[in-house]
């Protein structure tokens, strides 16, 4: 794992130019929350936008484990799919909560589950480690299928929201979803900025870097580590309940199956190990590149060349070999890659750390 | 640093592709005036040899239409594909696409070629107003076409397959009052699929006296020891086995390893094909299976498929022994809902490309008697189908048996009926339940 | 009792089935420390390339000669493009390649071989015989030898040969391996060629069950608690790891599976192993490998 102990040293400078940090943030929020909204098409939103903020939160979710505490999860997926059956369940079963609150709790619930399964990482370390929490992949896509009632009895044991609004606002259409996502986005980065800048955060990365001297100057280790895989999970909780309601509309268990966890990994391996922006850089990689191919094939076409399986087979194969690419020659993600092409010090995404 | 300029191109090539796969749809308008039929695919993944056969009768029967009759009443027919890898999220992303036509051509409906997709899209339809059609794959609820304005479950739904088992079960073993102590095994997917047949059976049981035993397989099934250890435990007369992908070829498999009778296992219509008894070996010889979509090529419209597409060179099958396979006929009996539909709008709307809310019209408005189906040439491939906006499945619902003789599959009977009054007062009460649910008003008689 | 009995011994020799599966994946882990999660995909990738061979009227041993062939060329290029510019790269990237190299990997099985299900006969019919009053399959009892005749193999040539010892130094201290003239790249094509060959011993045994198809490729997930037990460098490991989990998970199914009405093996063996681990973190075969804390 890429160790950037200069991720401490990088917060420095940043804080002292706060003020064009403070305009550039304003700058995003003025794109996220009106220009976005304004010029995105229902399918710009519905396809692209959305699914890639969904799953940039869901990799900040998993980067705060590996990336920060050095913590390895092959069972995001899981953890996405607590968040989006206990969002569904409150917001049916007790409707006084505001769909907010609804998200929160199911983020915490979700958290209670992340530091259970986190448990065997006060025991065991890498592959082991990342082999029992397929544990939690497995356990969970089962419970959700097993017991229909976490899908309200529903016959196809498919869950969709009964109904999504906020503050006496329906927020079903392409652009209410996005409104509901980029807000809830808005709040976690902040969150997971406090988070990596607090104490805890420094605790965190003490430990990835070297964990018995962690202890030694003090560190509670073990507690620290359950407090990771509990924050992880939590975000990724939330991402879960946005991806069943924000974006495919209704889910299953198997809308989290191991594809999705590994996609997860993808987003932080792809985007960057310990950033927070690089994720969503990991997202949009994740989330276009098949519809790229796909669009590729189809604006080409290469139909006449060769028969459409084969196509299909290629995109496949396309896909794979830039995976192994990109690890080769970017070692420390496309958020770094970012970081060189702009020149240091005018860049948000240092902020990334 | 040497290869950064590189890194720096292969980056901006990387935004290049999203720019491309973000560019909006139908900005030109090269193919005005066709209609246009997104073709979902699965090329790729475990359930791709399903697909390839189906999809290439999807595709060559739409291709006669268009190439030797001139396409549906003139209106030509414009295929775009998009593949799904049979992924829900992947779905989506092609219904977003294609839902409101594409350069040009208009989008009359939308064949998910996914019992989950068909569910995800549930909501989005009704809000987009687009019908989603799935023919022998829908949501059986949704045949209510009063709550269910966009969903069109056409033609079968395993509800009354657990019946037409039971029929056949009740003819085997003389009689629906024999059928009393008669020990079903019903072996699922575990999946909202598997499921759906709990319910029907555990009332059929209740009616006929028959001993109902439920099974499931996790997904994908690649193990069922104990599962095949249970039904012999359990002294079973019949296997009514629910499979999907590699899941029946294991059964079977396993069946043979415990000693059970392959002609006493009856496959559902995803366990029917020939892909599904051939890697089996000789443990499938005698396997059952219900069909929807019967397999063969001894109809016309096959032979006309044969002469005018397959042997033109225009057949999107690579492999030609595909042909007048169940997928390969499913894929063919799935085109005509189509083109069928599009005769049924013309009528009413003049000869030209149909918008999603005419295509909706068209839909609850089927009706390919015997006269028609003869004149298609496909007699004995499918039944009458007529639906209303009442009954967007059909009123007649059947299927026929088939069995495997180690090599193909022979049709054993003729089509086989199933009483639709038997559960309709059940789904109609579960369709009323989810329209409380999800606050929907049942729509009234339009037409 | 005897429906314990037969449950008890189905169980231990699907087991072995899985262990065919977890030798593959320990065998890379042991020479170079990766978790090779494109194990399966070579499986899928060697019985297709095989059977498509078969079907095409090559001879049964001439068809798995040159499958061997081409899997010693795959585990080239795979060095060559794959490994060798990651050499020095965290286990973690190293694994995400390996994800990266299944898509590859079975993409180009589809694109050259099709997506057809294949039967695959290898003349062992998979029917019930007694033995000692219990019904048994014939085929598992011949894919538990394979499973053995593969371990004895593979310990004479590591033990044994020269190539073998120069194996287990590396696996023991890779730099002072290297240091005494051992080359990395050459080791690791001749442990990729084994786990290659390993992966066509697996597949052909799994295939004749369920057809050689896509979903082979998914029997890796029933490895991967058998290697948490065994550990992930014990070939003797996956051995006992695979009857354990074998017995245990098919026991579960019957005993524990109608108490929450369904069936319990797609988890089972995961919680067994993490709860194994909880109690002895060393694992079964406690070898340095597993990181303690």
């Amino acid at each position: 794992m890429p160790q950037p102990a200069d991720a401490l040293l990088d917060d420095r400078p940043l804080r002292r130019i706060a003020s064009p940090r403070v305009l550039l943030i304003l700058l995003v929020l003025v794109i996220a929350f009106g220009v976005v909204p304004a010029i995105g098409n229902d399918y710009w939103l519905s396809s692209i936008v959305i699914p890639t903020i969904v799953m940039g939160l869901a990799g900040i979710g998993l980067n705060l484990l590996m990336g920060y505490t050095g913590l390895v999860s092959l069972g995001s997926a899981a953890f996405m799919s607590i968040g989006a059956f206990a969002t569904y369940n409150l917001l049916l079963r007790v409707p006084v909560l505001p769909l907010p609150l609804v998200l929160v709790l199911a983020g915490l619930i979700s958290a209670v589950a992340g530091v259970l399964f986190g448990l065997p990482s006060l025991r065991i370390k890498g592959f082991y480690l990342a082999a029992s929490t397929l544990g939690a992949q497995f356990f969970f896509e089962w419970l959700f299928t097993n017991y229909n009632w976490f899908s309200h009895e529903s016959q196809s044991l498919t869950i969709s929201a009964p109904r999504l609004e906020a503050f006496g606002h329906d927020l079903s259409s392409a652009t209410g979803r996005y409104l509901l996502v980029a807000v809830s986005a808005a709040v976690l980065i902040a969150l997971a900025f406090a988070i990596i800048r607090s104490r805890v955060g420094r605790e965190w990365m003490a430990i990835r870097d070297m964990d018995t001297a962690a202890a030694v100057i003090g560190i509670h280790v073990a507690g620290r580590k359950l407090l990771s895989y509990g924050i992880s999970s939590f975000f990724c909780g939330i991402a879960g309940a946005l991806w069943a309601f924000g974006y495919l509309g209704t889910a299953d268990a198997h809308a989290f199956n191991l594809d999705k966890s590994f996609q997860v990994l993808f987003i932080v391996l792809i985007g960057g190990s310990a950033t927070i922006f690089g994720n969503f850089l990991g997202a949009a990689f994740i989330v276009l590149m098949p519809i790229a191919l796909d669009r590729i094939a189809l604006a080409t076409d290469l139909s006449a060349l060769t028969d459409q399986g084969a196509l299909a087979n290629i995109q496949h194969i396309i896909f794979g070999v830039i995976i192994i690419v990109l690890l080769i020659k970017e070692p420390d993600g496309l958020a770094s890659l970012l970081r060189r092409l702009v020149p240091p010090g005018t860049n948000p995404r240092r902020a990334g750390g | 640093m040497p290869s950064s300029f590189v890194k720096i191109l292969a980056f901006a090539g990387a935004l290049g592709l999203a720019g491309l796969a973000g560019a909006p749809p139908a900005a030109a308008q090269d193919h005005k005036g066709e209609q246009l039929y997104p073709l979902f695919t699965y090329r790729t993944g475990p359930y791709a040899p399903s697909f390839i056969p189906f999809g290439a009768g999807n595709r060559d029967y739409l291709t006669y239409v268009n190439d030797v009759e001139g396409g549906v009443d003139g209106v030509k027919i414009f295929i775009q594909e998009c593949e799904t890898a049979y992924t829900i999220e992947r779905g989506i992303e092609c219904y977003e696409r294609y839902k409101n036509g594409y350069d040009g051509a208009l989008t009359a409906a939308i064949y998910p070629h996914s019992s989950g997709l068909d569910v995800a899209l549930t909501d989005k339809a009704r809000i987009d107003k687009v019908p989603i059609v799935s023919p022998g794959g829908g949501q059986n609820i949704a045949t209510d076409g009063r709550i269910f304005p966009y969903q069109y479950p056409l033609m079968f739904d395993y509800w009354s397959e657990a019946q037409i088992v039971v029929d056949y079960i009740a003819s085997k073993v003389g009689g629906y009052d024999k059928l009393k102590g008669v020990k079903i095994v019903t072996l699922y997917h575990d999946s909202g699929y598997g499921r759906d047949t709990i319910e029907p059976l555990g009332i059929l049981s209740k009616k006929y006296g028959f001993e109902d035993i439920q099974i499931p397989v996790p997904h994908p099934g690649e193990q069922q020891q104990t599962q095949w250890q249970q039904i012999r435990r359990a002294q079973a007369d019949w296997v009514f086995l629910r499979g999907w992908g590699v899941m029946t070829p294991v059964a079977i498999k396993t069946a043979a390893r415990v000693g059970f009778p392959a002609d006493h296992i009856i496959g559902d219509i995803w366990s029917g094909s020939e892909d599904d008894a051939r890697p089996a070996g000789g443990a499938a010889k005698g396997y059952l299976a219900v069909s929807v979509f019967p397999p063969g090529t001894d109809y016309d419209i096959l032979r006309t498929l044969k002469a005018k597409i397959l042997d033109a060179g225009k057949s999107d099958l690579k492999d030609n022994t595909k042909f007048g396979t169940v997928y390969y006929n499913y894929g063919v009996i799935e085109a005509i809902t189509f083109v069928e539909a599009l005769h049924v709008g013309h009528r009413k709307f003049g000869n030209r490309p149909l918008a999603a809310e005419e295509g909706r019209w068209a839909l609850e408005n089927l009706d390919i008697d015997a006269k028609r189906i003869a004149d298609l040439g496909a007699k004995g491939l499918i039944s009458p189908l007529k639906t209303s906006p009442d009954n967007h499945k059909g009123e007649t619902i059947t299927a026929k048996v088939i069995q495997w003789d180690g090599a193909k599959w022979n049709t054993l009977t003729d089509w086989i009926k199933a009483d639709t009054s038997l559960f309709a007062d059940t789904i109609r009460a579960k369709a009323a339940a989810y329209a409380q649910e999800k606050g929907i008003t049942p729509q009234t008689n339009t037409n | 009792m005897s429906f314990f009995l037969e449950t008890l011994v189905s169980g231990l020799l699907a087991g072995t089935m899985y262990s065919l599966v977890a030798i593959g994946f320990v065998l890379i882990y042991k020479a170079s420390g990766v978790f090779n999660f494109a194990q399966g995909s070579m499986l899928l990738f060697a019985s297709l390339t095989f059977v498509t061979l078969v079907e095409r009227n090559v001879p049964f041993w001439a068809a798995l000669l040159a499958t061997v062939l081409v899997m010693v060329a795959g585990a080239v290029l795979i060095e060559r493009l794959v490994l060798r510019p990651l050499v020095d790269r965290d286990a973690l990237t190293l694994f995400m390649a390996t994800l990266g190299l299944s898509f590859v990997i079975e993409g180009l099985a589809q694109l050259l071989m099709g997506t057809d299900v294949h039967m695959l006969d290898l003349g062992i019919d998979d029917v019930p015989i007694s033995i000692a009053g219990l019904s048994v399959s014939q085929f598992d009892i011949f894919a538990a030898g394979t499973a053995l005749l593969l371990v004895i193999v593979l310990s004479i040539v590591f033990n044994k040969t020269r190539m073998g010892i120069s194996l287990r130094a590396v696996a023991d201290d890779t730099l002072a391996a290297q240091s005494i003239g051992i080359r990395l790249p050459a080791i690791w094509r001749i442990v990729w060629s084994v786990a290659g060959i390993v992966a066509l011993v697996a597949g052909l045994v799994w295939g004749a069950r369920q057809g050689v198809q896509y979903s082979l490729s998914l029997v890796t997930l029933k490895a991967l608690p058998v290697l948490i037990i065994g550990g992930f460098s014990s070939i003797t490991g996956a051995i006992v790891g695979g009857l354990l989990v074998g017995a245990t998970e098919s026991l579960a199914d019957i005993y524990i599976g109608p108490l929450v009405q369904g069936s319990v093996s797609t988890w089972f063996a995961y919680i067994l192993a993490v709860a194994f681990l909880l109690v002895r973190p060393a694992g079964l075969f406690g070898d340095r490998a597993i990181e303690r804390v």
